[in-house]
């Protein structure tokens, strides 16, 4: 199956594109997807671990099934406060 | 357009028509609408002591209007008759911008600062808006938490600094 992958912020920079067409197995989580994104782009690996993520403009947790003709967004941290300064 | 209370928006965010929307709809909620707390996030000129020229807000706007309206559904679970409205702006803003804005509405002062403090404090957690900061000598992306609106933690911590 295909899906679409969109990045943004840091991941957008550190790819150089919006958009990442993706081959997957059936069964695929979205966290398969992000490996093989880290595959295309492998200067995202820095991220591994520190992104989120959504499917079809829904949040979704890595773990999560994905499904043929899925858009996938894989969120960095955002810029909200660290938690030290309120 | 039609106002929206939850809205990503390129364009300069105006305090006056979201205070109107939370007064307007809570009014037949409940003791109806004493009270309108609001806060207004800037631009602010220095980061980390560095001095900064401007910043890029840049948003998945779709995830982000739905991340605004968790947070409704949260406020609402806490406190069923206020009425909350976010709009954040997203685009290159200059020092002394707004950036962002939240109107809270409710019977009595105090719960309309705890709802506005607690909205603001989720949309700090959990809205995927990202800010890039250019400031003398480079620029940088500015990164706090992950965006998960199931992550309980940053909820409680959230709740503790609406209610301290």
């Amino acid at each position: 199956m295909r899906v679409t992958v969109r990045f943004y912020a840091r991941l957008r920079d550190l790819t150089g594109s919006r958009q990442h067409a993706c081959e997957a197995p059936d069964g695929a989580t979205v966290h398969d997807v992000w490996r093989a994104c880290v595959k295309a782009y492998p200067a995202i690996a820095v991220l591994e671990g520190s992104v989120s993520c959504a499917v079809n403009d829904d949040f979704s947790a890595m773990n999560a099934p994905i499904h043929d003709g899925d858009e996938v967004a894989f969120l960095p941290p955002v810029s909200g406060g660290n938690g030290t300064e309120p | 357009m039609a106002f929206r209370p939850l809205a990503v928006s390129i364009d300069p965010i105006a305090l006056e028509p979201l205070v109107a929307h939370v007064e307007t709809a809570g009014r037949t909620r409940d003791e109806g609408i004493g009270a309108v707390c609001t806060f207004v996030g800037v631009v602010r000129a220095t980061h980390q002591g560095r001095a900064v020229r401007h910043l890029e807000y840049e948003a998945h706007i779709a995830l982000a209007v739905r991340a605004f309206e968790h947070i409704v559904r949260e406020v609402a679970e806490r406190w069923p008759h206020a009425v909350l409205a976010i709009h954040h702006r997203i685009g290159r803003l200059e020092i002394g911008e707004v950036s962002v804005a939240v109107a809270a509405a409710a019977a009595h002062r105090a719960e309309s600062f705890q709802v506005c403090r607690y909205g603001i404090e989720r949309v700090k957690q959990i809205v995927p808006v990202w800010k890039h900061e250019f400031f003398e000598g480079g620029d940088a992306w500015v990164e706090g938490p992950l965006a998960d609106p199931s992550n309980d933690d940053l909820r409680r911590q959230a709740m503790e600094r609406a209610c301290a």
